[in-house]
């Protein structure tokens, strides 16, 4: 067992525990976007972020990928983090402003503003959906591609993958993607989307093995609009 | 009798050639003993084809045991791998921070008003392929721009036009008289001690070096150029890259005795006498260019 301090008070866990996991055992929330459980933590959101250490040897860590050490002193709130929290929620937001799960992060951190230029992105490659097609569906049909700015995630080719089973997975975990539905484009289908859903889409046409977990269906909202 | 002579280059990638499964399961074979050596295989693919073909990725996939989408993630994370069939001449700019301030950006703009075409497109007639690239890490040298390989160095938007009419000629062509590494030899059969020499046909403009070769009971006339350093060779039937040949004196019809394997990809060495003294050896196998020279 390994004996740490998460905010003041002492914690015994496993080796092997996360701070994240020992910090939400003890009953403090950290915020996430990229983790999930049965997922391997992957540090990329950066919400999850705490301060570790004391005096001018703080630094602040990404709790999700970092194991608990024996007698390392956590803060999870400290000013300095909350700040740091409060800076990746405004480029989030900038980056994905139409996201649900961004926007009520960032109003219960008190953000009323934010200062970037909007980029209405629908991705935010937090790779939740890449784990999930390699870990719980063991498929592997999405990851990521290019690199620096082009860096995005998708099936090889842009074509429909063949070991993609539809399954929605994809969909169902992701935070901010909710335009990624392809409804216009059910070659390039990831999920199949909105399709199912009555009333709107299945009228259009016909995709019977299609599954949606989108709601609203943007997608549907998007056609009514043109 | 006839002879359908097919002249070979050594230049043989150009755009739109047919990806054939069994090539890339013999680079894969090179490969098979490093399993993390996928940058390694995609590069000796691109060395092939010149690009990375759809569905040469797919079957290093299959092959490798990797899943298509962390082949196709790496083939798209480096920028020198194209998914795009490259032209036949290469053109890579350096804008990095150097080149860009020493007046970079003004030799892409010559480059790509020259050529037609955009930074990162081909040209119509497939000749050119231009690109940028970051930073080529010869930063004192800059503007840096790269020409299949080649690199120059200061480049100034009025070289521009004289390099790409280099780049046409080509840079391997072998001057000859001027290159000092590059010059005629007489070679004779090590059984006969006949002179292969054929002045009635010519490579590289000298008597070209005349003998029979045989593979799968298939028999014919091979002619290689007699200047050493040169790989032009012509042919009267096409023998696909990789195949081991054997060769045959066309005076005493007898096989040259090969008293050594290649180095590289382990075929019999053939042997020849060089006139004034000496043996030459080269690789039996099409394609390797491995050769001994021993001059007495």
């Amino acid at each position: 067992m390994i004996t740490l301090k998460i905010n003041g008070l002492d914690v015994s866990v496993e080796k092997g525990t996360t701070l994240l996991e020992a910090a939400r055992f003890i009953g403090f929330p950290v915020p996430t976007l990229c983790h999930m459980d049965g997922l391997s933590a992957y540090g990329a959101c950066r919400l999850c972020v705490v301060e570790i250490g004391e005096g001018p040897k703080a630094k602040l860590v990404s709790s999700c990928t970092y194991p608990a050490e024996e007698g390392l002193k956590v803060r999870t709130a400290s000013a300095r983090v909350l700040k740091a929290r409060r800076m990746i929620l405004e480029l989030l937001l900038a980056s994905c402003p139409q996201s649900k799960i961004i926007q009520d992060l960032a109003a219960s951190h008190g953000i009323r503003q934010q200062r970037f230029r909007q980029e209405y992105e629908d991705c935010i490659l937090c790779g939740l959906c890449v784990r999930m097609c390699e870990e719980q569906m063991m498929a592997k049909a999405i990851g990521f591609r290019n690199r620096g700015e082009k860096r995005s995630i998708g099936t090889p080719f842009d074509i429909k993958s063949d070991v993609c089973r539809l399954c929605g997975g994809c969909m169902y975990v992701c935070p901010a993607c909710q335009l990624r539905c392809t409804y216009n484009e059910p070659e390039k289908a990831i999920c199949g989307a909105c399709a199912n859903l009555t009333p709107p889409c299945i009228e259009k046409e016909q995709f019977d093995d299609m599954m949606c977990y989108m709601d609203p269906c943007v997608a549907c909202e998007i056609e009514k609009d043109k | 009798m006839k002879t359908d002579t097919v002249i070979k280059n050594k230049d043989n990638t150009h755009a739109g050639k047919e990806v054939d499964s069994k090539d890339i399961l013999r680079i894969l074979d090179k490969h098979n003993e490093d399993r993390g050596g996928l940058i390694a295989i995609l590069e000796e693919i691109q060395a092939e084809y010149g690009y990375l073909p759809e569905k040469s990725l797919r079957i290093v996939g299959e092959e490798t045991g990797r899943s298509l989408v962390d082949v196709y993630g790496v083939a798209t994370f480096y920028r020198s791998f194209s998914l795009k069939p490259r032209g036949r001449h290469f053109v890579c700019a350096c804008l990095g921070t150097a080149c860009h301030v020493r007046g970079a950006p003004r030799v892409v703009e010559e480059l790509e008003q020259q050529l037609g075409i955009k930074a990162g497109e081909t040209t119509p007639d497939w000749e050119f392929t231009l690109e940028t690239v970051n930073c080529l890490g010869a930063c004192a040298l800059g503007p840096v721009v790269v020409i299949d390989g080649h690199y120059f160095s200061k480049v100034r938007k009025s070289r521009v036009g004289q390099l790409l009419d280099e780049a046409r000629k080509g840079f391997d062509t072998i001057e000859l008289g001027k290159d000092k590494r590059i010059f005629p030899i007489n070679v004779s059969c090590p059984h006969c001690n006949h002179s292969l020499k054929d002045e009635t046909f010519a490579i590289d403009g000298y008597p070209s070096i005349l003998v029979n070769v045989s593979s799968d009971h298939k028999q014919g006339w091979l002619r290689l150029s007699c200047l050493y350093g040169s790989y032009n060779f012509a042919s009267e039937f096409d023998v696909p890259t990789g195949l081991v040949v054997s060769f045959l004196c066309p005076h005493c019809g007898v096989e040259f005795p090969s008293t050594s394997d290649c180095s590289v990809c382990a075929a019999p060495m053939v042997p020849m006498l060089v006139e004034g003294g000496g043996i030459v050896q080269i690789c039996s196998r099409r394609g390797c260019k491995n050769h001994i020279l021993d001059l007495v």
